[in-house]
């Protein structure tokens, strides 16, 4: 029997459909009958709409209908709402502009939708959203985040075109730290916006049966159970009850594919209202300008050392665009998951943080791998390191001096957290040991012989995960619950079916969760299916962000079995005529303590579902349980990232020699998994710190709109990467685990960035750090 | 305008009617229903359509299906099965080189044409011959290990 436990690296279960091409996304779902949609978006950034013209579009071959957000407006249909609410420092509410599905008189960003062309075929669809005639009178854009607050408003509800001015921590305090303090490092730095590009496009089918009234909706989501409740009690599309939102296999998310968009609500609506099923796939083109962007801040930070190098405060300013509107997750983005990070792993004892949000004529902005904790970490991993450099200290010994120690546990920070576990100093001794840094000086020296220039970066992040206990998430403004369901089914024959409100983009739950519940009842892995991804079929969830799958949903899981083996118990105690207290259940057996009788699982839940020899009277037959579980605290993940770079003094190319990554994610279900994503995390960090930048200009355009402009990592852009774990299990949820999914994108960018900067010996160098950057900041030090 | 294209798909001769504009990716995917074969973008840059076309890889968005007539067009659904899966899709799932999977089809067959074309292969000629597929999942560590391992297992 290949009963593969918690621990091992057990090959994927899911991976068999997509290698051999049987993986079923959602443009692969094709319904009888079914329209295709395409989109009329806006070439312009901020216009009013003076007139639209959709007689010769209508007319064209093959079209069903043109609908349009004068249409969606006349039906009522809500604001697509941000699901968090920030006051802003004087106690007063964040100002959210209406969201429409479509515009109908005013143009926000380029490549808001304006209206859906349905037709016969997507060709039709296309050629027909050419014949749409839009009258735009264009107002100028605000693009710049710096110059935002004093543009010309967008809205008339957000004055100053400022959603809040957030703060947290000790003020005065902070600021008499930073006055007193022997030193004081000051930076500024640019978070630098990104396009997530999971590489599966966005798309949607929306179903609308005219006789039962049921909506159902095909759709590349994170969260179909957030999103249920999104349209129906926000937008108003359906009762919750009609709509079954079904997420198939998913190519990739990284965030984006958390929210509630106008494009899938507007294909629900005129499946409505036309009683036709409609298929909608965006092309890349599209993503560009429709999905939610990332980061985008703009960040003063002033560091108080005393003179041995003892953080004293840390103050930090930030302005955070949003785009044009609120997305679903946005407003906690630079807040909550941002300003509360800002301790690091170091026991700083005053902080202060501000960030203005802004609105821009930009696309919105929302979550994006990490979210919020990357930029913490790249801006206090940064100035830790410039910190070191201007006190003639190493980077490592400067982080020592600071570090919470493991005896500091549960730790309080002056940023609303409470630390539960973690160990900094391991995880740094086996990643310097990994790259041996004690080596460097001589690999830099042989470097300089070649005419290159090496340096070597660190990076101590730290992140909160497991999104996130409900009433603290409550009382922060979150609009939802943040717990997670789970459901274990033991069938007649002993194999068990599990149903999760997690939801996989290809973090392998089907394999990670059924390696966790056959674990718990010692049988084989093949025993064990997952279910996830379908309002019809399971109970409702929050599906998967935040780092939470493992988390919140396995420890679900974890509960729900533990119920399993409770009821098993009692029916096993009944079979083998003892006290349920005198019940074991250990390797897959129920056994009588002391004593050679036992049953099996599988023979107890044959009995669950054929009770003929049962406690009836006391016990309701059959074996299925589930289990609601909201996190006590957040998760710590946290970790030691170091990067290793040679620069070429002629062209500024920045080669990659070694990264090495040692992260303490508490307990591990399964190793290979966990690699995996660190692999991944790391890539787009490097990405972010080399290649990656969305770029608009000023009229509101986007630049980097295809794969041509905006550069994604290849193979040959990476390096392999060296990754090591270190443990202290999580406190306080029944697994132990930590969270595993951001830590690489959320630890790696500061730690390219301070080997870059190390290498050429400065303190500033934005992100991405191209060629042409590091070139020319080699001629303005005079060093090349 | 239709017009008729007649060609090998995974061995199966078959002929379809098509617009005259339709691309290889779409015969494959809407007239065929071989939906393993994805589309990721609409540059020529992602690799997600990659298929074997006369033995080598292509971009099956940037063909024309007429540019197919009589090709001999092979797909991940053609390389093997689940009791018999080509290596390159064994090492794939042994080395954990697929997250997501919507690159791994096109991925496993740029792979494949990569391992036949080049007699010696080392990690930087693998992440050279792959820098036409994108994937935002892997990090590329895990695929550049599972060509390699693959490589080694087509040459046995
Ligand atoms: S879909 Fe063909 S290269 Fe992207
Ligand atoms: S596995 Fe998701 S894009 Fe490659």
């Amino acid at each position: 029997m290949v009963q593969q436990s918690i621990g091992e690296r057990v090959l994927r279960k899911e991976d068999l459909r997509f290698i051999t091409g049987k993986g079923s996304y959602t443009d692969d779902i094709n319904l009888p009958g079914q329209a295709y949609a395409c989109f009329v978006r806006s070439p312009v950034a901020h216009a009013i709409i003076k007139g639209m013209d959709i007689s010769t579009a209508t007319a064209a071959d093959g079209v069903i209908a043109v609908l349009t957000g004068e249409q969606v407006a006349e039906d009522g249909l809500g604001s697509l709402p941000c699901g968090w609410m920030v006051h802003s420092k004087d106690g007063s509410e964040m100002k959210q502009p209406f969201h429409p599905v479509m515009a109908a008189d005013k143009i926000n960003y380029v490549g808001e939708p304006v209206a859906i062309v349905v037709a016969e075929t997507f060709l039709a669809a296309k050629n027909a959203s050419e014949l749409v005639e839009i009258d735009y009178e264009e107002i100028d854009a605000v693009v710049d985040i710096s110059s935002a607050q004093s543009a010309a408003d967008i809205y008339p509800e957000v004055p100053g075109n400022t959603v809040y001015n957030w703060e947290l921590g000790e003020k005065a305090d902070t600021e008499k730290a930073i006055r007193e303090a022997a030193h004081v490092t000051r930076i500024s730095l640019t978070n630098n916006r990104l396009i997530p590009n999971a590489i599966e496009p966005r798309a949607a089918i929306a179903d609308y049966n005219t006789g039962t009234q049921d909506l159902t909706l095909y759709t590349t989501s994170q969260n179909p159970g957030l999103a249920r409740l999104i349209l129906t009690a926000f937008v108003q599309i359906a009762p919750e009850h009609k709509l079954r939102i079904i997420a198939p296999d998913v190519g990739g998310g990284f965030g984006s594919k958390i929210f509630v968009y106008s494009e899938e609500t507007a294909l629900a609506w005129a499946s409505k209202k036309l009683g036709i099923p409609i298929k909608w796939t965006a092309e890349r083109s599209e993503s560009f300008v429709a999905d939610a962007h990332g980061r985008d801040h703009v960040t003063e930070v002033e560091l108080a050392m005393d003179e041995e190098g003892h953080f004293l405060g840390l103050h930090v300013k930030t302005i955070a665009n949003m785009g044009a509107y609120l997305s679903t997750f946005s407003a906690a983005v630079p807040t909550y998951l941002y300003g509360t990070l800002l301790a690091g792993q170091y026991k700083t004892p005053n902080i202060y943080v501000e960030v203005d949000a802004v609105v821009t004529n930009t696309a919105p902005v929302d979550a994006y791998r990490g979210a919020g904790r990357p930029e913490a970490a790249y801006l206090l991993e940064r100035i830790v390191e410039v910190a070191a450099r201007e006190m003639n200290l190493d980077p490592v010994e400067i982080r020592r001096r600071n570090f919470i120690a493991p005896s500091d546990f549960p730790y309080q920070t002056p940023v609303a957290l409470e630390y539960d576990s973690g160990d900094y100093e391991a995880s740094l001794n086996k990643a310097l040991e990994m790259a041996d840094y004690d080596g460097f000086s001589e690999r830099k020296k042989e470097a300089a012989s070649r005419g290159k220039k090496r340096g070597i970066g660190f990076s101590c992040y730290i992140e909160a995960c497991g999104l996130a206990p409900s009433q603290l998430a409550g009382s922060l403004g979150a609009g939802v619950g943040l717990w997670e369901s789970g459901e274990v089914r033991v069938n007649a024959t002993g194999t068990v079916t599990v149903l999760t409100g997690s939801q996989s983009t290809g973090q392998g739950h089907e394999t990670t969760f059924a390696q966790l519940v056959a674990s718990k009842f010692g049988i084989s892995i093949d025993d064990v299916e997952v279910i996830h991804g379908d309002t019809g079929k399971l109970d409702f969830g929050m599906g998967t962000y935040g780092s939470r799958s493992l988390v919140v949903g396995g420890s679900a899981l974890s509960k729900a079995a533990d119920k399993v083996i409770a009821k098993g118990k009692k029916i096993a105690a009944h079979m083998l005529d003892s006290d349920v207290e005198d019940i074991d259940f250990e390797d897959g057996e129920f056994r009588v303590r002391k004593s050679n009788q036992s049953k099996t699982f599988q023979e107890i839940a044959f009995a669950a579902y054929v009770p003929h020899d049962y406690p009836l009277e006391e016990l309701e037959p059959g074996l299925s349980e589930k289990a609601f579980y909201d996190p006590a605290n957040f998760t710590y993940p946290a970790g030691t990232h170091i990067c290793e770079v040679e620069i070429d003094p002629d062209t500024g190319v920045v080669d990659i020699i070694k990264f090495t990554a040692v992260d303490d994610f508490g307990i591990i279900i399964n190793p290979m998994i966990v690699e995996g994503q660190v692999h991944g995390g790391i890539a787009q960090g490097i990405g972010q710190a080399l290649l990656e930048q969305c770029i608009y200009d000023e009229t509101g355009q986007l630049l980097t709109g295809s794969y041509m402009d905006y550069c994604m990592p290849r193979a040959d852009d990476l390096p392999s990467f060296e990754v090591g774990m270190t443990c202290t299990p999580c406190t306080h949820n029944p697994i132990g685990a930590k969270g595993c999914g951001e830590a690489g994108a959320i630890g790696s960018p500061p730690a390219v960035i301070n080997a870059i900067t190390d290498a050429l010996g400065i303190m500033e160098m934005d992100m991405p750090a191209t060629s042409e950057r590091v070139w020319r900041a080699m001629q303005q030090a005079g060093g090349a | 305008m239709s017009i008729t294209v007649s060609l090998i798909v995974n061995g199966k001769a078959v002929t379809q009617t098509c617009l005259e504009n339709t691309t290889l990716v779409e015969l494959i995917r809407e007239k065929l229903q071989l939906t393993g074969t994805h589309v990721g973008c609409d540059t020529s840059q992602c690799g997600a359509c990659t298929v074997h076309m006369n033995g080598r890889a292509v971009k099956a968005c940037t063909v024309l299906a007429v540019q197919a007539e009589g090709a001999e067009v092979v797909t991940i659904e053609g390389i093997g099965v689940a009791d018999n899966l080509h290596p390159m899709q064994s090492a794939f799932k042994e080395c954990h080189g697929l997250q997501c999977g919507f690159c791994t089809p096109g991925m496993i067959m740029a792979a494949i044409d990569l391992v036949n074309q080049k007699a010696e292969l080392d990690d930087q000629s693998i992440r050279k011959g792959l820098e036409g597929n994108i994937c935002r999942c892997t990090g590329y560590h895990n695929i550049v290990e599972a060509v390699g391992r693959a490589a080694a297992r087509m040459r046995e």
